[in-house]
């Protein structure tokens, strides 16, 4: 195989690895905006909370509460974890965000805005502002596997196809399920479905928790491949907003196809030109804004 | 978002209660007569302050007044939220920086090339995000402003990560030796005070009310056969100008451009310091910075901590605190500008 394709397909590989985080959480940010009209500026500080969490879980946890040999393993933790981020999740929407919905939904932003410094700013106390590696992955899953242009690791391979398969569950389950249709009517006409019987404000804390939790699950992924880090999610959340720009927050399926691409665009980038590729995605925001200001898949401004 | 809860949001705020001109004549007076006390305070605060606090730490209250007082020309009388002025607020500083230190530079026009510069920048950047509204504005700025950053991060001039050390303050119209703190505190607060005039007219102008019927009501300014786009653009390159001018003379105060001037952090705290000390005030910005700025003073013995403190500020002040320092007050006192 010629060495250019080979490296194109091997940093595509890469890319693609990084554009299943920017899928994950710019569709958990699609499904809150959806519903609440809240951008949540947190979500990077929740799928590093969810990193964390896998961390402590692995390798602190036990010597806190005085067992030393308890320790929860990756897999426990890929369940665990993102429960945990999401009923955090819904105790910011019930005590504090749900008291901004009459406001403009900039005070939503600044709030969550404030939380992110806040969580930032304790586990930059607490752990290492450089970052932790997560020791924690699992046996089945070290190696490589040969993808016939390249040594693969199988935890990202693994990674990949598992998040394309949540993503593919949550599209599913709103525009296809019972519950998804009372979830778009409620974005559409709150009063209306109140009216029918169905708590709007538990569905709101709900699905604010369930995309909160989509963040954490993100995270527990990430902290094998990447140092766990306190500023692992701030520095994500900016692309991810240019994601969605790009993409348009109207719609699941486009968020997570936007993802995918834009991860890719950012990997065969650094093989044409590698200081390039931390602005790429901005640098596409650009043209998407002076050709379709709408965004690729949105609906309206 | 439909524009109805906006409206209702900005009310609710505080944003939308700036109604000079109107009410009985008795209020009218009560206000004229209170911004009166304000401005004496200030200026008497200006001239007077290098002698019972550290010139530096005055010199750095003022920088950031200017840049809060900046910023809230657009989300106070536009009703804009721009997540990425640390853009031009850093952006400039690099720019004086280097005129000042590697051409050699007078300091007056170190700080208007830096000026020019953030203007340049801003009519770039604004020009891109009013093609969305809201909270997209909000996101297209943030974005745009880290391919400052990561501009800032890898050009050659910039010195990177060290940032861009050195610069010399030089002679003040080749008379007034600027290493000298006294001096260097006095042309810093006529700055201040020059830019805080050029706001303050902004807002009272002709063109300062139609931002504001933009504020209150874009379709309707819309109708009435303004050019909206064309307003909105004006105010965010005059704000991103300001929002230079003081991060040029920040450079030159301490001689340093840094990446923390370009960071997604200081956008955060210049929207902090708008909020804190009232979002739509003409005085707000400066007592908010002032808070700010004293705050990191007093805590910066606790490290990281300072974060989180700042981080919970913007909690109860979302919360709690919609009005702002000033805008609770002017409610207080029953007048509606301040």
């Amino acid at each position: 195989m010629d060495p250019m394709i080979r490296l194109i397909l091997a940093q595509g590989m890469l890319g693609l690895n990084n554009g299943v985080f920017y899928a994950m959480l710019s569709l958990g940010l699609a499904v809150i905006f959806g519903l609440l009209n809240v951008v949540n500026f947190a979500h990077g500080a929740l799928y590093m909370l969810g990193a964390f969490l896998a961390l402590i879980m692995y390798s602190y946890m036990g010597a806190w509460i005085g067992m030393s040999d308890l320790s929860i393993g990756f897999w426990p933790s890929l369940i665990l974890a993102p429960i945990l981020v999401g009923c955090f999740g819904m105790l910011i929407e019930r005590f504090m965000l749900r008291r901004l919905y009459k406001l403009d939904p900039i005070y939503s932003l600044l709030l969550t805005f404030g939380v992110t410094l806040v969580l930032q700013g304790l586990f930059i106390n607490f752990f290492n502002a450089s970052g932790t590696p997560y020791p924690g992955m699992p046996e089945s899953l070290r190696g490589v596997v040969n993808l016939g242009f390249m040594m693969f690791p199988k935890y990202r391979l693994f990674v990949i196809v598992f998040s394309i398969l949540v993503c593919f569950i949550v599209w599913y389950v709103i525009e296809r399920t019972r519950i998804g249709s009372r979830l778009r009517a409620g974005t559409e006409n709150p009063e209306l479905v109140k009216a029918f019987g169905i708590n709007v404000p538990l569905m709101v804390m709900l699905t604010f928790g369930f995309g909160t939790g989509l963040a954490g699950l993100a995270g527990v992924l990430a902290a094998p491949i990447y140092s766990v880090s306190p500023l692992m999610g701030a520095n994500l959340i900016i692309v991810i907003f240019a994601v969605v720009v790009i993409g348009g927050m109207g719609s699941i399926a486009g968020a997570v196809v936007t993802g995918f691409t834009l991860g890719l665009v950012e990997g065969i980038t650094k093989v044409f030109y590698a200081p390039a590729a931390n602005t790429v995605i901005f640098l596409l925001m650009v043209i998407v804004l002076l050709v379709r200001p709408n965004g690729l898949f949105g609906r309206q401004g | 978002m439909s524009d109805v809860t906006e409206t209702t949001a900005n009310s609710q705020s505080g944003i939308a209660e700036f109604e000079e001109g109107l009410g009985d004549p008795v209020l009218r007076r009560r206000a004229r007569i209170w911004q009166g006390i304000f401005w004496v305070a200030m200026l008497g605060f200006l001239a007077a302050a290098p002698f019972f606090l550290y010139p530096v730490f005055v010199m750095q209250l003022l920088c950031f007044a200017l840049f809060a007082a900046a910023f809230n020309l657009l989300i106070g009388f536009t009703g804009l939220l721009s997540f990425g002025h640390a853009a031009f607020f850093g952006g400039a500083a690099y720019i004086a920086g280097h005129v000042l230190k590697v051409w050699g530079f007078p300091p007056i026009l170190g700080i208007l090339t830096g000026t020019l510069f953030a203007a340049a920048l801003g009519w770039l950047v604004g020009s891109l995000a009013i093609r969305r509204q809201g909270i997209y504005f909000a996101m297209i700025t943030l974005a745009l402003a880290q391919i400052v950053y990561f501009f800032a991060l890898q050009m050659p001039f910039t010195g990177g990560e060290d940032g861009l050390q050195g610069i010399p303050r030089g002679h003040l119209l080749g008379i007034f030796n600027l290493n000298d703190p006294l001096a260097m505190y006095y042309f810093v607060a006529a700055v201040f005070l020059v830019g805080f005039l050029v706001i303050y007219r902004i807002i009272h102008s002709p063109f300062g009310q139609v931002l504001q019927a933009i504020r209150e009501n874009e379709p309707r300014a819309l109708s009435l056969g303004y050019n909206v786009d064309r307003f909105k653009l004006l105010a965010f390159v005059l704000s991103a100008a300001l929002a230079g001018l003081a991060g040029s003379t920040k450079a030159l105060v301490f001689q340093f451009a840094s990446l923390t001037d370009a960071h997604w952090q200081m956008s955060g705290e210049v929207i902090l310091m708008t909020l804190l000390g009232g979002m739509g005030t003409i005085f707000g910005p400066v007592v908010g910075a002032f808070i700010v700025v004293a705050l990191q003073h007093a805590l910066s013995g606790i490290g990281s901590w300072v974060q989180v403190v700042i981080g919970g500020t913007f909690i109860a002040c979302v919360l709690l605190f919609r009005r702002g320092v000033v805008g609770e007050l002017a409610r207080l006192l029953r007048i509606n500008s301040l």
